[in-house]
């Protein structure tokens, strides 16, 4: 058993894995989860559409790093992927993208691994993201990914679970350095920027599931990129970052408590 | 409206589909998520208004293909209960209107024979519902089951991996060549490995009947319970500690232990770990070498190492400490003649007796090295006590001690010290104590001395002068007086005695008692001697040549060690020689033991020294044993009585004493005369005495009365004076 990783399956506590599947519309969680789920959604009305907006940008992010070429995808955290999951969205452009899913969640492992059965492309790591040497050795061990082209780093709606105590950005510096040139680093994290009370308050409420959140200013998120290069329009609340149709983004974007971005690796090659 | 001629008496208006599908695709993009961009969101739902419009218009039963349509929905994730809502209620009120006409709308609604159009509205709705809900139920179904797997698989998977782990460490655990101990926090033994079990000699079975505590040696560091409470309280994570246990069969078993606190989730301490390591051998080890360190390896006993750190510890703290070193009398013969292996035997027994005879009182006894022992009396037992221990030594020493078979007498003497009289250093007591040893050995064997800091300091200023000497001589720092001889007939000044003079840079002018037996003993007489001969010779020539009818005898003593040597012939002639001095001016004296002496070389040096014309004294005549037949046949010229028998003729008060004194000179004058000798008194100090010396017909005399011994430039003036 690797350390750091649950011993045991608890089933009275909510996963926050399955509180986002209910979210997304989705029937993989339990009483327990769909409890907190609409206790969530009671004190911050925001929040599931919060949660929609993620995938979505997660969705956008995506394709536009498909159309610079990249084919593979390393998306950590990327809980029990049911609805508009990352390989579905990168194989319906380009039918060879490769993609590894990485969660600490055990369910949400076992889930990915049942979903992807028989997908030669795909492949799951059980990890916790305080462990990217961890997750880089796995990665390589499944010979899926090759490290020496583009590839894309996905951190959507994660990096929040990391508190400061375990250095985040020493953690972000790792990854960034494992991936090769024209690699591309997708972000979106829960801040507290523009935020009312209530969102605030709720934070407290996730910590109920394994891990606590950590609201980051866009300067804190902005430094997980590291000097790459970040792409426009920059880190922005989700709903702003290139947005499908322009007539659809909303006056209030903020409201969604997040910030998105993406960044890509300029420098050159070894 | 190609749509509706085509059909005949319907038509659907593709426009009013696609505004319809718009509308519907951002109803369902506010209302849930969909995993779609708006586009694509829209074209589908494109594709289900066109397909609901046809069949609402057709003439197959409408519910089967709204079915369809709702359960697309569902699969297009489209899942939330607004959406059907939205969907069910847009299908009556919007779509009749925008997609298909109101005209055909109010053909449909009036036909008769065909179920009305009212009816297949409401039965695509129904179907629409229907079809979304079976679709909904199914996926729900699905999810669940699939995460419920999920659990499962995962619950397999952490099982397996724990499973496997335990075997692992199960593994470890068994196979540990290192003791492994688990035990609750109350001391109760919950496992052990094999090692472990080994390393006491009980079956691990056994062994899980114990508990901790009763595994604690009494001799255990002290604080050792102590840290073990603190650990299982929680108040020590760890600790680590080399300490023995019990074995089964009751010897014990060093070990070096490593035990931690393993905590319960919510931080109450549960178990302690304790890893455990066999050090028997290397802790034995370490006390040999220790040991070895610090003792001596024939006697046991503690060495100089030990004594020293014993030493230093107790002169840090407060008290007094006395110290007997011993050594043993005439040991180096012992060796030399019995043998080195009977020597050490002999070591052997008389450390053990050492040992034995204030083991009671529990002193260090330590070899210093050869037959040198040291006795550390610690606490307050005075110099009075530490001779009490030195006696008893002493006393152990001289018991006879058998050694193959052959029977020894041994002694031993020893200097004491105690720390009161001396500085605190270690170095400062040793040195008293080996000066002390020196001193014992000095009054014979089998004694003690205790150490006296003013008989030391006498001894530095000897031994100053000593090492002085030799320099001073270089240095020309000696000096000769000359004391008159009289003619006790006329008074007339017939010779001077040379007399020697150390004219010390700091301590002034150091008269002959102080420095001549040091340097008797170094050997610096021969060359010291020399220097009074040639100097005093050189004088007399000066008297002699200013004063030629003076005939003034100079008289320099030879002292036993330069008259027994060779080339005091020679020498003696070269400063004659050098200074042109007659021969016949030139008087020696020596002692009675060095002209009594031997036969042989002494007494041919004599005659060659009187071949040269010089004449020969005896000094202090009387003091020694003479051979008179001897002394008759000796190529003396003079006899000098010593001073005593002077001193004890008084003259004025004549009583029983003086008279014995002077029978004494009396017969010796008489006996010199009749040897054909001069006599000389010595020590004339009164008038009195000279006249009664006069009486008895001594022939001269020397004394403060005729003038004490002054430079050679007063005996001039006396000279030249007359």
């Amino acid at each position: 058993m690797p350390d750091g990783l649950p011993t045991e399956i608890d089933l009275s506590r909510p996963s926050a894995a399955r509180v986002y599947d209910y979210f997304l519309g989705g029937a993989h969680n339990f009483d327990i989860d769909r409890q907190l789920a609409e206790q969530i959604a009671a004190m911050t009305p925001n929040l599931p559409a919060t949660m929609r907006a993620g995938r979505e940008f997660l969705r956008r992010a995506v394709r536009v790093l498909l159309d610079a070429g990249v084919d593979q995808f390393l998306d950590i955290g990327s809980g029990i992927p049911t609805v508009g999951n990352v390989h579905e969205v990168a194989q319906a452009a380009n039918p060879k993208a490769r993609v590894i899913y990485v969660d600490i969640d055990p369910v949400a492992v076992a889930h990915s691994r049942e979903l992807l059965a028989g997908n030669e492309l795909t492949g799951v790591i059980h990890a916790d993201l305080r462990e990217p040497g961890r997750i880089l050795a796995e990665a390589r061990r499944l010979a899926l990914l090759d490290f020496d082209r583009p590839l894309g780093i996905l951190l959507a709606g994660v990096v929040h679970f990391v508190p400061d105590t375990y250095r985040p950005a020493d953690i972000l510096a790792t990854l960034r350095a494992a991936a090769a040139p024209g690699s591309h680093l997708v972000i979106s994290h829960s801040t507290f920027e523009d935020q009312p009370q209530e969102m605030l308050d709720a934070q407290r409420l996730s910590a109920r599931t394994a891990t606590e959140i950590s609201l980051r200013s866009r300067a804190e998120i902005t430094g997980f990129f590291g000097d790459w290069t970040i792409l426009d329009p920059g880190v922005v609340h989700m709903e702003l970052w290139r947005p499908d149709s322009p007539s659809e983004v909303a006056a209030d974007a903020q409201r969604f408590g997040a910030f998105g971005g993406v960044a890509r690796n300029d420098r050159p090659a070894d | 409206m190609a749509g509706a001629d085509a059909a005949g008496e319907y038509a659907v208006d593709r426009a009013g589909a696609q505004r319809y599908a718009a509308e519907w695709a951002r109803a369902v993009r506010r209302l849930g998520f969909v995993p779609l961009s708006p586009a694509e969101t829209e074209q589908l739902l494109l594709t289900h208004t066109l397909r609901l419009a046809d069949a609402l218009v057709g003439d197959e039963a409408v519910a089967p293909v709204a079915q369809a349509v709702g359960r697309a929905l569902v699969e297009a994730n489209l899942t939330d209960p607004a959406v059907i809502e939205w969907s069910v209620r847009a299908f009556a009120d919007r779509l009749p209107a925008q997609v298909l006409g109101s005209r055909v709308v109010g053909e449909q609604v009036g036909r008769g024979g065909r179920a009305g159009f009212g009816e297949r509205i409401a039965a695509a709705q129904g179907g629409l519902a229907a079809g979304f809900a079976r679709a909904l139920r199914d996926r729900t179904f699905e999810h669940q089951e699939r995460i419920a797997r999920s659990v499962w698989q995962a619950r397999d998977t952490v099982e397996q991996a724990l499973r496997d782990s335990e075997a692992r460490f199960r593994a470890v655990f068994r196979g540990a060549a290192i003791g492994i101990g688990i035990a609750d926090v109350d001391g109760t033994i919950i496992d052990v490995n094999q090692s472990f079990a080994d390393m006491l000699g009980y079956p691990i079975e056994e062994m899980r009947q114990l508990n901790v505590g009763s595994l604690f040696h009494p001799d255990d560091a002290p604080g050792m319970e102590q840290l073990y409470r603190e650990l299982v309280e929680g108040k020590q994570e760890s600790v680590r500690v080399e300490k023995r246990y019990y074995r089964k069969d009751g010897s014990a078993v060093w070990t070096d232990v490593a035990a931690s606190l393993i905590r319960h989730d919510d931080g109450r301490p549960r178990f302690t770990v304790a890893v455990v390591e066999d050090i028997t051998e290397r802790y034995e080890l370490q006390r040999r070498l220790r040991f070895q360190a610090l003792h001596d390896p024939l006697t046991d006993l503690p060495n100089r190492t030990l004594f020293f750190e014993t030493l230093g510890r107790l002169l840090g703290s407060s008290g007094r400490v006395g110290l007997c070193f011993l050594d043993l009398d005439g040991f180096k013969a012992i060796n030399d003649s019995l043998g080195h292996d009977l020597g050490d035997r002999l070591l052997v027994t008389i450390a053990r007796r050492l040992a034995g005879c204030v083991a009671e009182q529990g002193y260090l006894v330590a070899r210093m090295g050869g037959d040198e022992f040291v006795i550390l009396v610690d606490g307050d037992a005075g110099v009075d006590g530490v001779i009490a221990v030195a006696e008893t030594a002493l006393a152990a020493v001289s018991a006879p001690v058998f050694v193959d078979e052959q029977q020894l007498i041994v002694s031993a003497s020893i200097g004491i010290v105690d720390s009161e009289h001396v500085g605190t250093s270690a170095a400062d007591l040793m040195k008293a104590a080996d000066t002390t040893l020196y001193w014992a050995k000095a009054q014979g064997r089998g004694r003690w001395a205790v150490y006296d800091p003013e008989r030391t300091a006498r001894d530095i200023a000897r031994s100053a002068l000593v090492a002085e000497l030799p320099l001073a001589l270089d240095r020309g720092e000696f000096v000769l007086h000359y004391q008159p001889i009289v003619s006790l007939l006329d008074g007339r000044m017939l010779a001077v005695e040379a007399l020697v003079r150390w004219q010390h840079p700091q301590l002034g002018l150091i008269g002959p008692d102080h420095f001549i037996g040091l340097a008797e003993e170094t050997g610096l007489i021969v060359r010291l001697g020399e220097w009074v001969l040639r100097q005093a010779c050189q004088d007399a020539q000066c008297w002699h040549a200013e004063f030629p009818d003076a005939r003034l005898v100079v008289s320099v003593n030879l002292a036993a060690r330069q008259a027994d040597a060779p080339a005091i012939v020679d020498t003696v002639a070269n400063a004659l020689a050098a200074t042109g001095l007659p021969a016949e001016l030139l008087q020696l004296e020596l002692t009675e033991s060095a002209v009594m002496g031997s036969a042989g070389e002494p007494l041919r040096t004599l005659h060659r020294l009187s071949a040269l014309g010089v004449r020969l004294a005896v000094d202090d005549f009387g003091t020694g044993y003479s051979n008179l037949a001897y002394l008759r046949r000796l190529p003396i010229t003079c006899l000098k009585l010593a001073a005593p028998f002077v001193e004890g003729i008084r003259g004025d008060e004549p009583e029983a004493a003086d008279h014995r004194d002077e029978r004494i000179v009396d017969a010796l004058v008489r006996l010199a005369h009749a040897l054909e000798l001069w006599v000389t008194a010595e020590g004339v100090e009164t008038e009195a005495q000279a006249e009664r010396l006069r009486a008895l017909r001594c022939d001269t005399a020397q004394g403060r009365l005729f003038g004490p011994p002054a430079p050679a430039d007063t005996i001039r003036t006396r000279l030249a004076g007359g």
